[in-house]
């Protein structure tokens, strides 16, 4: 069973149905005892950093989401939102994060060069694989994911950085660590090469 | 760099798809659940579904269409058309949609726009507008007029001012659509297009009059739009979207190759 961690935001349906798609089962909850027991668990959606990280400490998942899941080493995939509250910090709202990755979360600088960027980013971006993550199996270098974000993580160590894209400047567009995987794209809403990264997870 | 959209625009009377010709003479021409994983399949980047009927009593088909359409295709889609209220945009987000359009009822409600953005995030809320050109004069600068009610209504409201207040208020995206080139396969008005897009800094989607792939390069290249809403063209198996993609391709539009490989599981 995959725990889809429900923290009262974001489109949860979404990534079930992707889940069901490729046969795996899956429950939408908030239960700390059901995360714990889950063989995967998969904290989805887009949403803002601060209320996040509130309704997490209020439903009492912060703990059991960095305690019983990541440090245990239970396979965790985040994505989108669920990739930058795995950092110290964001700037998005002054929020106090996660805190499993060293690194913050930074705003998309309003113009590079003089030119403005397109603040949120809304579409589908080419994806660089950096080395070689199971995560990518099948999935070619270059290939299009689905964005929609105005910030991005930037890790202390460029180790764990498994992919990058680029909006201006280059940015962190997936990581990992051991059994611990995120991305800033929507896998849910990425069509072939989305469904592949789902996929390759639930084998982790 | 973010590729340009391709976002097949499938009208929706009673859970079944029509395109209208400017907005009247609606034809049937099928399945929205059968139509959305066929542009799935080929490539389509994005959908937009408009409930065209929209009235109380329908919309529990179009949120049954919605929750159908998100379990088989998993790619984003917005859905529009008689949106009011917090609780109708939450309905459709909730069955499955990534976005929703809103139109009409920000008009008369502009604050719709910033109470949708604070409750569920700027990127879910497209402000769509039907414009028709009017003719500059004092009050309408740009002589591109904002009309509503499915394009029964002028309201005097410039659109190129709209769109400004529109990003101010909120809105993640605009979705400028011709009510002139509507239905007209003779391209998108560009010049309105890139009036807007010049004065934003949000994603522009261009709407209304594509009749071949080289619309879609003018819209992209000639009028700046992050996306293009196409009906006709591909409704009607003119030009599959892998057509289309392989001539923006080549004339140096970077377009997503969205082909879900066949017998692959996914």
């Amino acid at each position: 069973m995959i725990a889809i961690v429900d923290y009262r935001a974001g489109n949860l349906t979404s990534v079930a149905s992707a889940l069901e798609h490729l046969g795996h089962r899956c429950e939408i909850t908030d239960r700390p005892d059901k995360i714990r027991s889950a063989e995967r668990v998969i904290l989805p959606g887009v949403g803002a950093a601060g209320a996040t990280m509130e309704n997490l400490r209020r439903l009492e998942l912060d703990h059991v989401l960095r305690e019983d899941v990541i440090k245990a080493g239970k396979p965790f995939l985040g994505i989108c939102i669920g990739i930058q509250i795995l950092m110290d910090h964001s700037a998005e709202d002054d929020t106090r994060c996660l805190g499993v990755v060293a690194g913050e979360v930074v705003r998309f600088p309003a113009a590079v060069d003089g030119c403005p960027l397109k603040v949120p980013q809304i579409g589908w971006n080419r994806v660089h694989k950096l080395g070689a993550h199971p995560i990518f199996a099948g999935v070619a270098e270059g290939s299009h994911f689905y964005f929609v974000n105005s910030y991005y993580p930037r890790p202390a160590d460029p180790s764990v950085v498994i992919a990058t894209a680029e909006h201006g400047v280059v940015f962190c567009a997936a990581l990992a660590r051991e059994r611990l995987v995120a991305t800033q794209f929507h896998l849910e809403k990425s069509g072939a090469a989305g469904l592949r990264v789902l996929d390759n997870f639930c084998g982790l | 760099m973010l590729s340009k959209r391709i976002i097949p625009c499938l009208d929706v009377r009673a859970g079944k798809v029509t395109k209208g010709i400017e907005f009247q003479g609606n034809v049937d021409i099928g399945d929205p659940v059968a139509m959305a994983r066929a542009y799935y399949e080929q490539g389509a980047d994005e959908l937009v579904f408009y409930d065209i009927t929209a009235s109380n009593e329908r919309r529990g088909i179009m949120i049954d269409v919605v929750a159908a359409v998100a379990r088989e295709i998993f790619i984003p889609f917005s859905v529009g058309g008689g949106l009011r209220t917090l609780e109708d945009m939450r309905a459709v987000l909730l069955a499955g949609a990534e976005k929703v359009s809103i139109d009409s009822g920000a008009v008369r409600n502009p604050e719709i726009i910033t109470q949708g953005a604070r409750a569920f995030g700027s990127q879910c809320i497209v402000l769509s507008m039907q414009v028709k050109k009017t003719g500059a004069r004092p009050g309408l600068p740009s002589g591109y007029e904002v009309v509503i009610d499915g394009g029964r209504l002028l309201t005097g409201k410039d659109a190129i001012e709209w769109a400004q207040q529109g990003e101010r208020l909120g809105a993640g995206e605009l979705c400028i659509n011709s009510i002139d080139r509507d239905g007209t396969n003779l391209g998108f008005e560009i010049e309105l297009t890139r009036s807007i897009s010049d004065s934003v800094s949000i994603p522009v989607i261009a709407s209304g009059g594509a009749g071949i792939p080289e619309h879609l390069r003018e819209a992209f290249v000639e009028a700046g739009a992050d996306a293009a809403i196409v009906a006709s063209m591909v409704h009607y198996g003119t030009y599959p979207i892998p057509v289309i993609k392989r001539y923006l391709h080549e004339h140096q539009v970077e377009v997503r190759d969205g082909l879900v490989p066949e017998r692959s599981g996914l």
